[in-house]
């Protein structure tokens, strides 16, 4: 059919063939199916906005500083989230104290010091299934183990117990961040700080750390934020509900009942009272409020020393 | 003299010594504080299971595991109890269905769409948003699921009533939708551009690459993030605890209240029971069985990684 030497030889001819590119067709498709990723991306944000414009118009009349500064009440007008307030930054406090240490010690064993041996991987293992774990089950936990056995330390459902529980939530986030942080910091570093005759934790300390404790300090803020929001376990331990005082500034504090701004939410959403829903609304506001600090700071500290990085 | 004297020192190889017995101590003891704070993780999982089966053990003296599989009705506070666990498994089946039917698909596009179509700069601004939306605490869900979404759906469902599982399932979806949303990414992301290039060079469309050719390659990390998904919804409890309702009933109408396992914790700990009541039991037989869903789901979830992961250089 054709004398050209550089064409296929004897390959069946498009024309004589059933092959039909139908590329029109396959571009429609093509445009169709990028229409609806796009819609489906967009999903998302409009939910966030429809939940942001849902919760300021309900609540944003009811901020004021009686609102912030009041002790809940059964009259809604009257109510105010000082308790739950106070409640979870006490609880931001113990997790962290508890949490970080650990989870960025576990870390570090993990990532710079254990032999990759079998204890190892049933540990690695053990950490990706406690991600996976349903929060509630660690309040189950706290409320056993904590709450119910060690009361004579705990003081029963306490700060420090509910601290407890949620350090534990948390710690696998903590672990994995620090790990990934380590890793990301170049092998030749190391190899520098054994050269020169540094030991293991002196290389990991002097030379290691400072590069990775930016990512490890994100990681720590996102899962902190992740605890502040959590009310499943906290409620499973016992936290009560209605709580009329502070709890002094001191280790006796530890041992006191509490409330948490999220239980306090839950607890006004729970009534049938309008005015009370428009007070979880509030609640949530600023439940919010501290939230994005929290998570602006972390995604901050991420950009700012990403570009320091060697 | 002097030199000499500094000759000989150098030769003598025991001054040369750095005093490194303290920093060889110190490595010791740092070593074992930090592995004793890994063992932690292990202890956090030997507590659970221990707790678990302990009190699940205690219950089941008391309520033979037969009813507590066969009967049809969940009654565990009345004086006539009941304890039909399919009652509550049923129902927190039928919210995590309805989230996942939205999660998955919508989740799997939007990870395609940053990935494959989104252009850098864009794709800057949109992770950070889905971030946020993955940081919203569950119990602000419950809020809008109950008081803004079922209000909307009532207006065009009838008989919706105001706990019902459908509207807790679908902003259940949404909650659970970054996750997939980011893990799909990354498998997706991970796919070298070497399989594209290919693809595009036996004259496929981009739509025919994705599906053809990405997806398929990534599909060990994108059916990890499903399972995960699925887990985290089998186990979210404020959203449904606040917008599905407190009423155990074995039904198949997204429309009605149910109670799931998780609300049914909730309830019983904001009750109070005494720690020896059977009451305090039943949650611990509710979580093992929550426990044991999540666990197998996990299980899966590792077996058809490490199965089906595709390997690239």
């Amino acid at each position: 059919m054709s004398s050209n030497p550089y064409s296929a030889p004897q390959l069946p001819d498009a024309h004589s063939s059933d092959f039909q590119p139908a590329l029109n067709k396959r571009y429609k498709l093509d445009r169709f199916f990028e229409f609806l990723t796009w819609i489906a991306t967009f999903v998302g944000l409009l939910v966030l906005m429809m939940l942001l414009y849902d919760v300021i118009s309900d609540g944003a009349s009811r901020l004021s500083w009686q609102f912030i500064s009041s002790f809940p009440s059964r009259r809604p007008a009257a109510a105010g989230l000082l308790s739950a307030l106070v409640g979870s930054i006490w609880l931001l406090c113990v997790t962290a104290i508890l949490s970080f240490p650990i989870g960025v010690g576990a870390g570090i064993f993990l990532e710079e010091f254990a032999p990759d041996n079998f204890f190892t991987q049933i540990i690695e293992i053990n950490i990706g299934n406690l991600a996976a774990v349903p929060s509630i089950i660690y309040g189950l936990l706290g409320l056993q183990v904590f709450s119910r056995i060690m009361r004579p330390i705990t003081g029963g459902p306490s700060v420090l117990t509910g601290g407890m529980t949620l350090a534990l939530l948390i710690l696998p986030i903590i672990i994995v961040a620090t790990r990934e942080s380590l890793r990301a910091v170049p092998n030749s570093l190391r190899q520098g700080g054994f050269a020169v005759g540094a030991t293991r934790w002196q290389v990991i300390r002097n030379l290691i750390l400072p590069q990775a404790i930016p990512g490890i300090l994100t990681g720590t803020i996102l899962a902190l934020s992740r605890a502040v929001g959590e009310t499943a376990p906290l409620i499973t331990i016992g936290a009560l509900t209605f709580i009329a005082f502070l709890p002094p500034l001191s280790l006796e504090g530890l041992q006191t009942d509490f409330t948490a701004l999220p239980i306090q939410i839950y607890n006004w959403v729970s009534r049938p009272q309008p005015e009370f829903h428009t007070n979880a609304a509030a609640g949530i506001i600023v439940l919010m409020v501290v939230l994005l600090t929290m998570n602006t700071t972390a995604v901050l500290l991420r950009n700012k020393f990403q570009k320091g990085r060697i | 003299m002097n030199s000499h004297s500094s000759l000989a020192r150098s030769q003598n190889a025991e001054l040369w010594q750095p005093k490194r017995n303290l920093s060889k101590w110190s490595e010791q003891a740092v070593k074992y504080i930090f592995a004793t704070f890994a063992l932690i993780s292990v202890a956090t999982t030997l507590g659970i299971v221990f707790t678990l089966i302990f009190e699940t053990f205690e219950f089941f003296q008391e309520v033979s595991i037969f009813r507590f599989l066969t009967e049809t009705q969940w009654t565990p506070l009345f004086t006539n109890a009941k304890f039909g666990i399919w009652v509550l498994v049923s129902a927190t089946l039928m919210t995590s269905f309805i989230a996942v039917f939205v999660a998955l698909p919508v989740g799997l596009l939007a990870a395609i769409c940053l990935s494959e179509y989104a252009s850098p700069g864009l794709r800057r601004w949109l992770k950070p948003i889905l971030e946020i939306l993955a940081g919203v605490p569950s119990v602000v869900y419950g809020y809008f699921a109950l008081l803004f979404v079922t209000p909307i759906l009532q207006s065009f469902i009838p008989g919706l009533k105001t706990f019902n599982a459908l509207s807790a399932g679908l902003v259940m979806g949404i909650s659970i939708l970054p996750l997939v949303a980011s893990l799909s990414e990354d498998a997706i992301y991970a796919v070298p551009q070497s399989l594209r290039q290919g693809s595009y060079a036996l004259g496929t469309t981009k739509r025919e690459t994705i599906t053809g050719v990405v997806l398929p390659a990534a599909l060990s990390g994108i059916v990890a993030s499903f399972v995960l998904s699925v887990s985290r919804a089998v186990g979210e409890t404020m959203i449904v605890t606040v917008a599905a309702g407190a009423n155990p009933t074995l039904t198949l109408d997204p429309r009605v209240p149910v109670q799931t396992m998780t609300a049914f914790i909730v309830q019983v700990s904001l009750g109070d029971a005494p720690a020896t009541s059977l009451a305090f039991k039943t949650i611990f037989a509710v979580g093992m069985m929550l426990f044991l869903m999540t666990f197998i789901l996990n299980v899966f979830s590792f077996w058809f990684v490490r199965r089906f992961q595709e390997k690239y250089e």
